[in-house]
């Protein structure tokens, strides 16, 4: 589904991505470790086309297409989506009027019917059980003063309303207590099949508690270090980053 | 052409007007409008050099040579007036063509006891009509010189009058429509609306094209409200893209009397809005809410001055600007609080959204604080959209176009949400979102 060969990329002079390779196959859920600074976030925004970052070198194939060729709409309309750490406040946008023109310009992209009013509120009332989400909230301006657990459900919400082939989650651990972390790896979960790929960004092990990845990879200084099952996890919860630092010093 | 020309020409329209028409007008409007034209001859009109007028050049309007355009009403089509209009069928109104009272398409409904509502040209003619003594004592003829020509011109308009203690709860709509064929045409347009003490009232009146062409709209708004008594005033410009509109709103407040009141520019190729509020009584409360939107080469200007002339009064600001084009918009917004008025509170905000290289804004906050124990404060922002925001919404596969016309209409609805006329704010949420997405 996804190939990520030598991948690199900066900020301004700033070199963050330093040769990343990487295959997720379909239905396979990816976490990506590291300690802050890693570059973890960046390859999550590089690969949704996020354009404040240059790619200053090699290639990612999505679907038998070339990935970086494409604008950001066209990689969520060809099923690609970012949950984001910190999402965007939008006041005067309200979440259901959001919600409804981003799911029908994707199905539009995908040749399906775009949806009523009443079928898109037949559909996101059933979605909303995923993440346990206030329905009084869709009324409200996307996500103005919305909770970070508000937050972090209504991106989880998006994602199954968008239904995307490849979901990045950008640290959605960050900022959530354990019951809301609960409910919102729940939503995930419920979202995990075998054409859905996901790649799950995290600095600590504690969400990997919730959503179980087949494979765990280590990002340090923009390359990605160690890669193994969910066991490196916690042998990185027991030894700490400074371990694959030091392998790293010497790989490298 | 200079500007010394362009008056002598509508001082010599004024003296042909007036030995042709308006013989039968009752002595009191003769003398105002007389004090009009003697101001108007003495002001001339305002040169950039005025800093009133800094960043307006008036020249393309006052150059041009607008003739009085009563002849032409009938060759108007004004089918569309009122859904122009963003009038609501049911609600009572008075609409005039080109500045000619047009009974066909006004209705006036039933009226609460002692209200009047009724169109100025009507109101002249009927013989035992008391002089309006409020007419022209808050419009300032001798500081602005549109102000003065409009007094001096001044033979229609609405007149609206709501007695202590009335409460009317429905909207009530004035309709100025303008169209012009073959020849430039003005109108000067007068509204008075008095409030009595306790008394409420909702109007809006509503500025608007018919079949577009080259005109000049030169609007006077008067409005007093009496002690506790509670306006909600909407002004709506919806001019044509020839089109040039002069407006005035002066307004005396007395004790706890409140008005909120919105400037709402959708189109118009020179519009200047000047906007007075007195708050003359103490506890008196203003709220201004202004939302202009300009493109291709628009020409926009709020000017906005607040006074505070008595203690505890408040002044709630708001005016939000969205340019595109190479279009230009002014803010001038004057607070002036005198040395009685102790316990003044004064807000002022000035947001503008740029939404191309070439467009312009001109902000200008003016504090004159006279009193020493004021809360007063204003800011002002000019911007583009959030690309945080924008790459968010394209993100979720909304195209550029798409996203940018969401926020700027995000950005809009902040001021059309404060609209508290349901009917008027659901047309001009679809009227914007419309405009937002065909751009």
């Amino acid at each position: 589904m996804l190939d990520i060969q030598g991948l690199r990329a900066k900020a301004g002079d700033n070199e963050i991505l330093r040769g990343i390779d990487l295959h997720v196959g379909a239905g396979e859920v990816h976490a990506i470790m590291g300690p802050n600074g890693s570059g973890k976030s960046t390859l999550a925004h590089v690969l949704a086309g996020r354009e404040n970052y240059e790619v200053t070198g090699g290639q990612v194939t999505y679907q038998g297409q070339d990935l970086l060729a494409l604008s950001p709409e066209v990689r969520a309309r060809e099923g690609i989506f970012l949950a984001f750490q910190y999402p965007v406040e939008i006041p005067g946008v309200s979440t259901t009027y959001f919600l409804k023109a981003a799911l029908n310009a994707v199905r539009k992209h995908r040749g399906l019917e775009e949806l009523d009013a009443m079928e898109f509120l037949a559909l996101i009332k059933e979605k909303m059980k995923l993440v346990e989400m206030d329905q009084a909230l869709l009324n409200r301006p996307l996500n103005e003063g919305f909770s970070g657990g508000e937050k972090k459900r209504n991106e989880i919400l998006q994602m199954a309303v968008l239904d995307p082939k490849l979901a990045l989650l950008d640290e959605t651990d960050s900022g959530l207590d354990i019951d809301a972390l609960r409910v919102v790896a729940g939503g995930v979960n419920a979202l995990r099949g075998k054409d859905r790929a996901m790649i799950v960004i995290t600095h600590y092990q504690r969400l990997l508690d919730y959503i179980v990845p087949d494979f765990v990879h280590v990002l340090f200084d923009g390359r990605i270090v160690k890669s193994g099952t969910k066991d490196l996890a916690f042998e990185l919860e027991r030894k700490g980053y400074d371990w694959v630092k030091s392998e790293a010093a010497t790989v490298h | 052409m200079s500007v010394s020309e362009n008056t002598g020409r509508y001082l010599s329209t004024f003296k042909d007007w007036q030995s042709n028409a308006q013989a039968d007008d009752p002595s009191w409007i003769k003398e105002l409008r007389q004090s009009g034209i003697a101001s108007f001859a003495s002001l001339g009109f305002p040169t950039t050099k005025n800093e009133d007028w800094k960043y307006t050049n008036v020249e393309p309007v006052v150059s041009r040579p607008f003739g009085l355009a009563n002849g032409e009403v009938r060759s108007l089509a004004a089918a569309n007036v009122l859904s122009n209009a963003f009038v609501e069928v049911s609600a009572p109104r008075l609409v005039f063509l080109n500045g000619v009272y047009s009974p066909a398409l006004s209705s006036i409904g039933d009226l609460p006891n002692g209200v009047r509502f009724t169109a100025l040209s009507e109101l002249l003619k009927s013989s035992d009509a008391a002089p309006l003594s409020q007419m022209g004592r808050h419009a300032n003829h001798r500081r602005n010189a549109f102000v003065a020509l409009n007094t001096a011109f001044m033979a229609e308009g609405a007149v609206v009058m709501i007695p202590a203690g009335c409460r009317w709860p429905q909207p009530i709509y004035l309709v100025y429509a303008s169209g012009a064929n073959e020849r430039p045409v003005m109108s000067h347009p007068r509204t008075l609306i008095m409030l009595g003490a306790g008394s409420e009232v909702s109007i809006v009146e509503s500025y608007v094209s018919v079949s577009g062409g080259m005109y000049f709209s030169n609007a006077v708004t008067e409005l007093i409200g009496e002690p506790d008594a509670s306006a909600h005033h909407y002004r709506l410009q919806r001019e044509g893209a020839d089109a040039f509109h002069m407006g005035t709103l002066a307004a005396s407040l007395g004790r706890g009397c409140h008005l909120t009141a919105h400037a709402i520019t959708l189109s118009g190729a020179l519009v200047r809005n000047d906007v007075h509020v007195s708050l003359d009584g103490e506890g008196a409360e203003c709220v201004l809410n202004g939302l202009y939107l300009g493109a291709d080469k628009q020409h926009i200007d709020n000017s906005t001055e607040i006074e505070h002339a008595k203690p505890r009064a408040r002044s709630l600001e708001l005016y939000k600007g969205i340019l595109d084009g190479a279009s230009h918009g002014v803010f001038n917004g004057k607070i002036i609080v005198h040395k009685d008025a102790q316990k003044s509170d004064a807000r002022q905000t000035n947001k503008n959204l740029l939404l191309s290289g070439d467009a312009v804004v001109n902000t200008k906050p003016q504090l004159e604080i006279y009193a020493d124990d004021v809360k007063c404060s204003h800011g002002s922002t000019i911007g583009q959209l959030d690309p945080d925001a924008l790459f968010y919404l394209r993100s979720r596969g909304l195209g550029p176009d798409e996203a940018r016309s969401l926020l700027s209409f995000a950005f809009a609805s902040d001021i059309i949400g404060r609209i508290k006329v349901n009917a008027l704010r659901q047309r001009l949420d679809d009227y914007l979102a419309a405009k937002f997405r065909d751009n």
